[in-house]
């Protein structure tokens, strides 16, 4: 305990301190190292991604990148994954947000079960209920259309969200809600001005997970997209591996593509992910 | 609710004995009516693409559907251009159990081995999911240098869709220049043909799952951690408890109601986990890597479509998660745990 003497930080002791650091050094390599070798594949021209030798940079380049913009369908599909996700999102968002504040604040009959069917409808498998939706759909017309996208995945969303939310609305004190009744405020409105915008790092975290559910789902997206210009990102992409003659540069620069929006949204939730979660977590 | 609202008069003026219970449901309906407006689109939501399909794929498992006999009626043209129609002699009808027996027998699939295979992936991959997340939330969870740039990166895989990293890693452990295989020969070890075997192929999908599922658990359980009022370490400190007896006695039973909860969804996420099989080992070799979802979906929309076979494994998929969860349920209340 001789360091003790020093306040705070630099306590510990220093060999402590390097298996720390590299500790936590190995793990953040790992944890981008598939991201950053993708990356570095993308500017490689096809021959030098398919050697065998091994090099970070070689012929840069950034033809994959204009041939799969210009040469493929991919702007398309990028656009018809941003419609749904945005769409999945937006409605996800107000879906889950009045459910789980209705669930958190009001004592009504039906609230214990509705909550049960929320972790419940997490065990559903889409093998069970693939077959019937794509009935639905099919009967509705919504074969190889957006809604039907959108729809099957706010089933997958909107419970998780709700259930999150809960969580964290019952972190809010009731006092503020009884305060805005006082003023005049009818439950609709103490939600939308009071209790929502408190909520926001909680919001953030259920837009981000509603968005990277729709934005990376694949079993829904193969089975009701038919025609190539309906395709999403998640199925699309397959496009450029197939079983013989895959195009793993084309791929390579997809991914990377692909990938950018997602970082975007998650590094506006990431601040907000840690309380976000925790309150979901401690007291569904 | 419509009974209630279609009677505007006042209770007062109705019979006694009716009163009661009309002025009861009036009651609740006055009192909650906003709650149930909040939650009934979801409820409609749920009913229409949840549960209506839920009965209808345990239905279709006692049938015999597939692509090839879903119409009722064949329709021929005749000479003079109409159409003529009749029953179709082969329609699908009701076969009972038919669709479980073969299925648990071994006739059709491989139920047993994908059902082993499926086990074998939840569980290594929840284990190293839990374990190296609450590795890494202790680590970070600490004051120190770069704290915030390691949480930024470490939670980085979270921002890649799971079919970006299902082909990252494919990439990774291609046979003939994937980077896995390069490190390998670099420190003298022989390429390995990771698809061509059923345990190297399992293994490439799970190191791409655990990749994928650390950041969750991560942030998560250091949530939970933060949440654990920081005097309980100090007193422990004063009495003299090493760290290790600190992270025993205070941080795991301070975490356990976090670790419950992402434990259990992890298991069910997990277990139902469809990209990475999917799209990384695709079931090699000849389906030996398959796991349940994968396979039903296979059943489902590749070849003929077997629907009833799909919704059949389907079923006996949800009944192994409901099993599960009322045995984790039990034993979580068994040890005092409110939840």
């Amino acid at each position: 305990m001789a360091q003790a003497r020093r306040p705070g930080r630099s306590r510990r002791n220093p060999v402590k301190s390097v298996l720390l650091h590299g500790t936590l050094i190995l793990a953040s390599l790992i944890a981008i190292g598939p991201i950053a070798w993708v990356l570095l594949s993308s500017l490689k021209p096809g021959y030098a991604i398919q050697s065998s030798e091994l090099t970070l940079f070689r012929d840069t380049t950034l033809a994959n990148y204009s041939y799969v913009l210009t040469s493929t369908n991919f702007p398309r599909w990028f656009l018809n994954s941003v419609i749904v996700a945005a769409f999945t999102m937006g409605i996800g968002i107000f879906l889950s947000a009045t459910t789980g504040y209705a669930v958190s604040r009001f004592n009504f009959p039906g609230r214990r079960p509705l909550m049960m069917v929320f972790l419940v409808t997490q065990m559903f498998p889409v093998a069970i209920l693939i077959v019937p939706i794509y009935t639905i759909m099919a009967r509705l017309g919504l074969i190889n259309t957006m809604p039907a996208l959108i729809i099957a995945y706010l089933t997958i969303a909107v419970p998780f969200c709700a259930w999150m939310l809960k969580g964290y609305f019952d972190s809010i004190p009731t006092s503020l809600d009884e305060a805005a009744a006082l003023d005049g405020c009818g439950p609709f409105a103490t939600f939308w001005r009071v209790v929502l915008p408190l909520a926001r790092p909680a919001v953030a975290v259920t837009a981000f997970y509603t968005f990277l559910t729709a934005w990376g789902e694949v079993a829904y997206a193969s089975a009701f997209i038919q025609t190539d210009n309906k395709f999403t990102l998640a199925y699309g992409l397959q496009q450029f591996v197939p079983q013989f003659n895959p195009q793993w540069e084309y791929l390579t620069a997809a991914a990377v593509l692909v990938t950018v929006p997602a970082g975007l949204v998650f590094f506006f939730a990431q601040k907000h992910l840690v309380s976000g979660l925790t309150a979901g977590g401690t007291k569904g | 609710m419509t009974t209630v609202t279609a009677d505007p008069a006042p209770s007062s003026t109705t019979p006694p004995g009716r009163s009661a219970r009309t002025s009861r449901l009036r009651r609740s309906w006055d009192k909650h009516w906003y709650a149930w407006a909040m939650v009934l689109p979801v409820v409609i939501v749920l009913a229409v693409l949840i549960f209506y399909p839920l009965f209808r794929g345990i239905w279709l498992s006692f049938t015999d559907l597939t692509e090839a006999n879903q119409v009722a009626e064949i329709c021929t043209k005749s000479i003079t251009g109409s159409e003529v129609c009749r029953d179709n002699p082969n329609k699908w009808e009701f076969v009972g159990l038919d669709n479980y027996v073969r299925v648990l027998t071994g006739q059709v699939g491989d139920f047993w081995q994908w059902t082993g295979v499926t086990l074998i992936w939840t569980f290594v991959c929840v284990a190293f999911h839990f374990g190296l997340g609450l590795g890494l939330a202790t680590m970070l969870n600490r004051p120190m240098w770069g704290r915030s740039m390691y949480r930024v990166l470490l939670v980085l895989p979270w921002a890649v869709p799971a079919f970006v990293s299902a082909f990252a890693w494919k990439f990774i452990f291609n046979e003939r220049f994937g980077l896995a295989n390069a490190l390998l020969s670099a420190i003298g070890i022989d390429s390995v043909s990771w698809f061509a075997d059923r345990w190297t192929a399992l293994l490439t999908a799970i190191v791409t799952n655990i990749w994928l599922g650390v950041p969750f658990m991560m942030v998560a359980l250091l949530g939970g951690m933060q949440t654990i009022p920081s005097e309980l370490y100090e007193a422990a400190e004063i009495d003299g408890a090493s760290p290790w007896q600190r992270f025993v006695n205070i941080t795991l039973p301070g975490l356990r109601p976090v670790s419950m909860t992402v434990v259990l969804l992890g298991t069910i996420w997990t277990f139902n986990m469809f990209p990475i099989i999917f799209l990384v080992t695709e079931g090699q070799p000849a389906g030996q890597s398959e796991i349940l979802v994968t396979g039903a979906y296979r059943a489902a929309f590749e070849g003929i479509r077997n629907y009833s076979l799909a919704s059949t494994y389907g079923v006996l998929i949800l009944s192994i998660l409901l099993v599960f969860s009322v045995f984790y349920r039990r034993a979580l209340r068994k040890q005092g745990e409110v939840w």
